[in-house]
């Protein structure tokens, strides 16, 4: 029986270098910008393209998502501490700004970045001691972290209690709110990305690899990685900072598991790893997810299962397999 | 004393609730985050089987513990044995199918006042000067022996030996003939029945409502790692620190700080002593 | 020997549980040598190395380098300070090209501090300054080897990218934990001068090792461990001599004939 196997060929680009390119001619420089111009103006445009009020709430949501997914796939695959506290982020982040802005009455464009400074400092000292921790004690212990400052604000009735806080000031404007979500996502992606291959990044991941022989090289690791939380945990308050101006409330549900794990759905099934899968899979997931709202909880058993058949039969991610579709021809060889 | 009656009844439930997700992660390492939805999912067939079919009480809590035996078995079979070895991917995949079931249920109508299970003997009887339900004693009698079981099941018979030594050095226990994928496949059936049964011997107290699934789970974890994980009488020993310092809590402070309390322990545990208060050496070089 | 010992070791014991690791270890080392530290498997010298550097911490007993005590210190400070070592399990950072697994000392404040292995005092460009560390320990700079990934590289080179992560510090002191176990004999033969070229520029180690007959050929001083416990510690040739070790380590026939080759 003649037997065949699948060839790969990296397409020219590609190959020349890891992070320099060469660039020969429009079409190789066509070829690496095409694809990230698509998702800049895909996602600029979305709002204007989209006119009912509804949808655009949603993109923001999106948005929100893309940020925590985002936040998640830094922290699990970049610096190799799997957060499961998205939520914890979130809640923080949004406490943080219905304060300011109720109690201290400060505009939400000054509210949300001042939440989102303090959110992060709060969160990374909170987290600081669990630093050492590992794998899954350490997801183990950033899922309880929401669900303890839940069920406090609701055993102390502060903050609101279980009523929230009311009367946060929106946005003067719909457009503002739309843009300024979008544009953070794209700068933060891409702002990400970069950092991730800069001298910061790279010891990011040596602390993944190995820890122990960033520390036999005269480096505290807990350093580097309180200092990935900082920032990873800076996104998340942003956008619970974002989210409690949308909806104009903060309550409980901030730290709801919803924020902490469609997220991680969104990363394993936009592809982990790549940074630009977890925003993909947000802008798949949650839409689809508000589609299927009309079937109350079903919607939730709809994308649990998803979620399994993808990490079960494509762990790898929609991304990771498009990257390799478009750097690679693949031909089929004789063997 | 009623503190004392209600800590060791509370501490039993816990031992009860967490048994299923000790030994599944024990033996085959998988943190099962669906053992919340199989507590629950059982009190649910049981009902059905009990009310739709109009079956025997006894026959039906039977069958449905055979039924989440051959459901557990089913997820380790066809989903949990494809991920094993990456703890993420564990989590997320056992959480995911565990929201669907909880989720499923809650869709399929599974919820209001009318779903009760009956107790097993009714009345009470005055210990003390408490008054304590017969089947509450029942379930700390059944508790009791059921850990007594499990010890001796694991101890003392040719499967209990091959799981704990499948659980103690995997590649040892594989190089001497066991298979440890059907090891962990008895165990995740094995967990997943102990969770069932839990389910029903807990839920005649109450209602059963979809959410007692996030908080059992929320409690196996509890006691499983402030235990050590993988350290049997660590677990029983964990239950009744929590089950107290809850009932405590509660006398002392207010029913809401009882979820509070068992986070709290987790949190602490595992930046104070890693390990657990009784794990080893072996098991803080996994943490740490 | 009238100068100060570069490391003092005293009375350092570590107990996992009930049992001792090692117990009451003593010793000197002074600057420019070599020391070998031999000794059954369990015998302690792992966790020796690991006590040194601040990996774990110690039951009881002190350390001293160049007479400050640094028994308890976080090991990256402990690093920082020109102590370095080498896993006996080799874990390069995977996911990176070998020469980009230096790059990582390289921005250590030590490094940042030094310029790295022969620089003085200004840190260059760090892509050429690991190319050239890799070139000093045996990889050849204009082959493909550095630029492969990590993951790919075979023992031999792995165990020279852990030397070489030691030597962007520029160390003082390195510990190195069994790096010719699992070398071919051709390996180890290249090795040697490289351990030789360090010790001439001035670094101090201390090289726990089963291959004796090398080990032999570059230790100054040998200690023996056995249970915890330290048997002997002096020259190479007395230690081959004593009785005590043949007992308890080159009890066999195959390892006697080891000794008469050293």
């Amino acid at each position: 029986m003649e037997q065949r196997r699948k060839e790969r060929i990296d397409r020219g680009v590609k190959v020349r270098s890891d992070s320099i390119y060469a660039l020969m001619s429009w079409r190789e420089l066509s070829y690496l910008t095409v694809p990230r111009l698509l998702l800049i103006i895909g996602m600029l445009i979305l709002p204007l393209v989209v006119t009912s009020m509804y949808w655009q709430r949603v993109i923001s949501i999106v948005c929100i998502y893309a940020l925590l997914a985002l936040s998640f796939d830094f922290l699990a695959h970049y610096t190799g501490l799997v957060s499961l506290g998205g939520a914890f982020f979130i809640g923080v982040g949004g406490y943080l700004t219905a304060i300011f802005n109720t109690t201290f009455g400060l505009p939400p464009l000054v509210s949300i970045p001042l939440a989102t400074v303090f959110g992060a400092i709060i969160c990374t000292v909170l987290l600081l001691p669990c630093l050492p921790l590992r794998g899954v004690y350490f997801a183990i212990v950033t899922l309880m972290y929401p669900l303890v400052f839940a069920r406090i604000i609701e055993a102390m009735d502060i903050l609101g209690g279980t009523d929230g806080i009311m009367g946060i000031d929106s946005f003067s404007n719909r457009w503002i709110e739309q843009y300024l979500v979008i544009i953070v996502v794209l700068l933060l992606l891409f702002g990400l990305r970069r950092l991730v291959n800069l001298d910061l990044g790279l010891i990011f991941r040596a602390v993944k690899d190995n820890d122990q022989a960033v520390r036999a090289s005269g480096m505290s690791i807990t350093n580097y990685k309180a200092l990935a939380v900082l920032i990873a945990s800076g996104m998340g308050c942003l956008g619970g900072a974002c989210i409690v101006h949308i909806y104009m409330w903060t309550g409980l549900s901030l730290f709801a598991l919803d924020f902490s794990i469609l997220p991680i759905a969104a990363t394993v099934i936009g592809g982990a790893g790549t940074l630009v899968g977890p925003v993909l899979g947000c802008l798949i997931l949650v839409p689809i997810s508000e589609l299927l709202r009309e079937f109350g909880t079903l919607r939730i058993v709809f994308y649990s299962i998803i979620l399994v058949g993808f990490i079960v039969f494509r762990s790898e991610g929609i991304m990771v397999y498009g990257q390799r579709k478009y750097h690679q021809f693949e031909r089929w060889i004789k063997v | 004393m009623e503190i004392l009656i209600y800590g060791t009844i509370n501490s039993v439930a816990l031992v009860l609730m967490s048994l299923g997700f000790a030994l599944v992660y024990g033996i085959s390492r998988v943190p099962n985050f669906a053992h919340g939805a199989l507590f629950v999912i059982t009190a649910f067939i049981t009902w059905s089987l009990l009310n739709t079919l109009g079956l025997n009480y006894f026959l039906s809590i039977v069958l449905a513990i055979i039924a989440i035996g051959v459901l557990g078995a089913l997820i380790y079979q066809f989903v949990l044995i494809r991920v094993r070895g990456m703890a993420i991917s564990e989590i997320i995949a056992s959480y995911a199918i565990g929201l669907a079931i909880l989720e499923g249920l809650r869709w399929g109508g599974f919820k209001g006042h009318s779903y009760r299970l009956p107790v097993f003997i009714e009345g009470s009887i005055i210990v003390g000067d408490v008054p304590v339900d017969y089947h509450r004693i029942l379930t700390v009698v059944i508790g009791a022996a059921l850990v007594a079981f499990i010890w001796l099941f694991t101890h003392y018979t040719r499967l209990g030996l091959a799981l704990r030594g499948i659980a103690q050095d995997e590649r040892a226990s594989m190089m001497l003939g066991i298979d440890s994928d059907r090891m962990a496949l008895v165990a995740m059936a094995g967990g997943a029945m102990l969770a069932g049964l839990a389910g029903i011997l807990l839920l005649p107290l109450g209602n059963i409502v979809v959410e007692s699934g996030y908080n059992v789970l929320t409690m196996a974890i509890a006691v499983c790692i402030i235990g050590g994980l993988g350290s049997w009488m660590g677990a029983v020993l964990a239950a009744f620190i929590i089950g107290f310092a809850q009932i405590l809590s509660v006398v002392y402070l207010g029913a809401h700080y009882q979820m509070v309390v068992a986070l709290l322990a987790i949190i602490f545990t595992l930046i104070l002593r890693p390990s657990g208060l009784f794990g080893r050496q072996k098991e803080l070089e996994e943490r740490v | 020997m009238n100068k100060e010992p570069i490391l003092q070791v005293r009375d350092v014991t570590k107990a996992f549980g009930g049992i001792l690791a090692l117990n009451r270890v003593s010793f000197d080392l002074y600057e420019g040598d070599i020391l070998g530290i031999i000794g059954p498997n369990g015998s302690g010298k792992t966790t020796l190395v690991n006590s040194i550097t601040g990996f774990i911490k110690l039951t009881s007993g002190k350390v001293m380098f160049r007479g400050k005590d640094i028994t308890g210190r976080p090991a990256h400070k402990i690093a920082d300070m020109g102590i370095t070592r080498t896993f006996q399990i080799m874990r390069p950072y995977y996911s990176m090209l070998a020469y980009k697994n230096l790059v990582i000392p390289l921005f250590s404040p030590r490094a940042k501090r030094t310029g790295g292995w022969r620089g003085g005092g200004k840190l260059g460009d760090r892509d050429t300054v690991s190319i050239d560390i890799l070139e000093e320990i045996g990889f050849e700079r204009d082959s493909y080897v550095p630029y492969k990934l990590a993951s790919t590289l075979p023992t031999g080179y792995l165990k020279r990218l852990e030397l070489a992560r030691c030597l962007a510090l520029k160390p003082e002191m390195i510990l190195c934990d069994e790096v010719f176990s699992g070398l071919s004999m051709s390996e180890i033969a290249s090795m040697i001068p490289l351990i030789e070229r360090l010790q001439m520029s001035g670094i101090t180690l201390i090289m726990i090792e089963h291959r004796l007959r090398e080990l032999f050929k570059v230790a100054n001083r040998v200690m023996v461990l056995n249970f915890g416990e330290k048997l002997i510690e002096g020259l190479p040739e007395e230690v081959i001599a004593d009785a005590r070790v043949k007992e308890a380590y080159f009890g066999s026939e195959e390892a006697k004939e080891v000794m008469d080759h050293a």
